[in-house]
């Protein structure tokens, strides 16, 4: 008998004021007994909406009426069976616009908690003595998959678990792409990104670090060592500044600067050499999940004011409605319908102040979101000391500029056939930030496992 | 892990280090760098590449005891590895075809940078000047190999304690007030010297290369910590350059911004100071 609970079963997170003085992690997870009572919430509908909503496909129902059950293991072997990165997901995934937007008892009341109960799983597996990988059958067929992030980990699992030697050539010293530089520990543990690689690794993924392709090999030349197929996951680029007066200042940086320094780089541990502004007063500039995670950062980091300024209102904020949520009990706080025309500097060069006018919304615009429109003489200025840009990235242009034969849009998007990933180029495939522009992890994913389908359907045919 | 094959201290302050790295001295080539990370607490620092054996499979990195991680780096001896080493990044020197006349400056721990371009057009067959400037007599570095990959060598000294006394700027004027042409000037070393250079050329409409070295994380075009202000416009050094028009670049902004972190940089130090005091005391 299904529990007809309206409302899922509460997540159990750390107090919003203790946790905002650390980076431990906000939610700290279901326990066995509170995961089989959020699971015998699902109804099993034979028709699986929510399966739909997922960009990797895995089989909800039937993972979740095994933790219902009990089976803890056989429910984390089901996710597995589709999606290489469980614990990141069950952490990540805007689970409210992909399967539990699809769940039917979301009609009525909220949906099933299928990220939850996905977290649960990974963890309850993470939590048990590892157990040897059975073997996989080598086909002696050889895939360069470029980029150690969400879509490139998803396309080098799946091929591996296919019979492929896939090596992944990360840039950076560590695989995990945007879940180890951007998505900051309090929200995603490192440790679990590292151990969900080190399961790849377990498959036999080859990881290559430090390795920039498009300037130590280029694709032709992976091509020529004998690589059969490439995928590149190169991902986002070069953060988006606003073009007013004043970003060149000292204390003024984009997100992707910031949260690096911190995820990365671990500035925000003693131990760890990197520098991180220290700052009493923060703006961050944007609505977006990046920016609410610079936000809540800067808290972290010892700021007195953490502003997010966003010139269009709540409603219209593309970050997930449990980061807005979260960052208000942790005290960010929010200027919807603000917009910044100028920052002010010191006479050492250092931003002291942001500019902002008051916006009130219009009509609808191609994005189908009211537009934004200045209140005339509105202008006031906002005491800050540091300034974080988070309105967006484009494409890097490391790849399309040494490859030849790879066509991009003109934003600078890797052109692909959506239904396959294929490129432009004769066995390149791609996929993730590097062909959409910035979007979430599991797009990414997503877009890595057609890749891995598409390049095994590519090499057999050859 | 990249070995460190051998070591030369070429002064106090300047080191310089032979790494052992095959595939990025293959495609290294002047104007290029590298990002080091010498152990999993260090920084990511960016330096360029001041040499490369590509049959040998090492490169030389030359550099200046500046902040922490420069220190730790220079701690190392022959047989030593750094963790990190990720290269080669940037866009390499472009020189147009029709220049045959160029004067390298260099200034200070920049003649580390100089060297190679200078290497690379005296091979060439181009007509190189040089002008190497440094504080005093004891810091003078590279002269000999400046020497065999120039046309004429001009050793330059603040105080006058060794070659001619005064600045890389004042040697400049005083080649072109002679009548000396140069098709182009590539100048590296200290902002304010790089400054001063383009402040020379910009009447003689020299076109003058400069070599950036603004804040760094990646490299690779994703932090944006590295943009400079180029023509009124936002340019990367890591991807854009960090070569760039030195007639277009705002000095002043590169200066600044690169002060971002040296308060903490001083901070950190002084709390090492005081941590190793502690530790002899005991």
């Amino acid at each position: 008998m299904a529990n007809m609970a309206m409302v899922k079963v509460p997540m159990p997170e750390r107090d919003p004021k203790e946790r905002a003085k650390c980076f431990d992690e906000v939610a700290t997870g279901y326990t066995a007994a509170m995961a089989q009572e959020e699971a015998a919430r699902c109804l099993g509908c034979k028709a699986m909406p929510c399966v739909k909503g997922c960009p990797v496909g895995v089989q909800i129902p039937n993972f979740v009426q095994k933790i219902a059950a009990g089976d803890f293991e056989g429910a984390y072997e089901t996710i597995t069976a589709t999606n290489s990165l469980p614990a990141v997901c069950g952490r990540v995934c805007p689970q409210e616009s992909q399967c539990e937007g699809k769940c039917v008892r979301g009609v009525k009341g909220e949906p099933v908690g299928i990220g939850r109960l996905e977290r649960f799983a990974a963890d309850y597996m993470r939590s048990q003595e590892k157990k040897a990988v059975p073997a996989i059958e080598r086909n002696g067929h050889k895939v360069a998959v470029i980029g150690g992030g969400p879509a490139g980990l998803t396309c080098a699992g799946d091929l591996a678990k296919l019979g492929y030697e896939v090596t992944i050539f990360e840039a950076f010293q560590a695989a995990g792409g945007v879940l180890m530089y951007g998505i900051p520990e309090f929200r995603l543990p490192k440790q679990i990104v590292q151990e969900e690689i080190s399961n790849l690794k377990d498959m036999g993924v080859d990881i290559r670090t430090n390795m920039v392709i498009g300037k130590i090999l280029s694709i032709d030349e992976l091509m020529e060592e004998g690589f059969e197929a490439v995928f590149v996951g190169s991902g986002a680029g070069l953060p988006r500044f606003m073009g007013i007066p004043g970003e060149a200042l000292v204390g003024v940086c984009s997100a992707n600067e910031y949260l690096t320094r911190i995820n990365l780089m671990k500035g925000y541990r003693p131990e760890y050499a990197t520098p991180v502004i220290k700052s009493k007063a923060v703006a961050v500039v944007g609505g977006g999940n990046v920016a609410m995670d610079a936000a809540r950062s800067a808290l972290r980091m010892g700021a007195e004011h953490v502003y997010i300024v966003y010139r269009r209102s709540e409603a219209e904020m593309p970050a997930r409605l449990e980061e807005v949520h979260h960052a208000k009990e942790e005290g960010v706080e929010f200027l919807n319908l603000n917009n910044p025309v100028e920052l002010i500097g010191d006479e050492n060069g250092r931003v002291c102040g942001m500019k902002c006018i008051r916006m009130e919304l219009g009509e609808p615009d191609e994005s189908g979101r009211r537009r934004p429109v200045e209140v005339e003489g509105s202008e006031y200025i906002l005491d800050v000391d540091t300034v974080i840009m988070s309105i967006g990235t484009s494409p890097n242009p490391l790849i399309r500029s040494t490859t030849e034969g790879l066509e991009a849009n003109r934003w600078g998007c890797l052109v692909v056939n959506e239904d396959t990933m294929a490129t432009t180029k004769e066995g390149v495939y791609a996929g993730g930030d590097a062909v959409t522009g910035a979007a979430t992890v599991i797009l990414a994913m997503g877009a890595g496992k057609t890749a891995a389908a598409s390049i095994d359907e590519y090499i057999k045919s050859k | 892990m990249f070995p460190i094959v051998e070591k030369t201290v070429l002064n106090q302050d300047v080191v310089k280090i032979k790494i052992s790295a095959p595939l990025i001295a293959k495609k290294a080539l002047p104007g290029q760098f590298i990002i080091f990370r010498v152990d999993e607490y260090g920084e990511r620092v960016p330096l360029t590449i001041a040499d490369y054996d590509r049959e040998g499979g090492t490169i030389t990195l030359i550099f200046q005891l500046v902040g922490n991680s420069t220190r730790q780096l220079a701690q190392l001896e022959e047989g030593d590895s750094i963790l990190d080493l990720v290269g080669p990044l940037g866009v390499a020197t472009e020189i147009p075809d029709d220049v045959k006349s160029v004067c390298v400056i260099g200034g200070g721990v920049g003649c580390a940078i100089a060297y190679p371009q200078a290497k690379a057009l005296f091979n060439k067959g181009l007509d190189v000047d040089v002008i190497a400037g440094f504080r005093n007599k004891d810091i003078v570095i590279l002269e000999d190999e400046f020497k065999a990959a120039s046309t004429n060598l001009y050793v330059c000294t603040d105080d006058g304690s060794y070659g001619t006394k005064g600045f890389v700027t004042n040697m400049l004027q005083e080649q072109i007030d002679s009548g000396k042409k140069y098709d182009m000037v590539i100048a590296i070393g200290p902002i304010p010297m790089m400054k001063f250079v383009c402040k020379v050329t910009e009447p003689y409409a020299i076109k003058t290369i400069v070599s950036l070295n603004p804040v760094m994380i990646d490299g690779t075009g994703m932090c944006g910590g590295c943009r400079v202000t180029v023509g009124g416009k936002i340019r990367y050094a890591c991807v854009d350059g960090p070569d760039f028009d030195g007639h277009q670049v705002d000095f002043d902004e590169l200066m600044r911004r690169n002060g971002t972190y040296r308060e903490q940089e001083h901070e950190c130090r002084m709390m090492k100071q005081a941590d190793n005091l502690q530790q002899t005391d005991k």
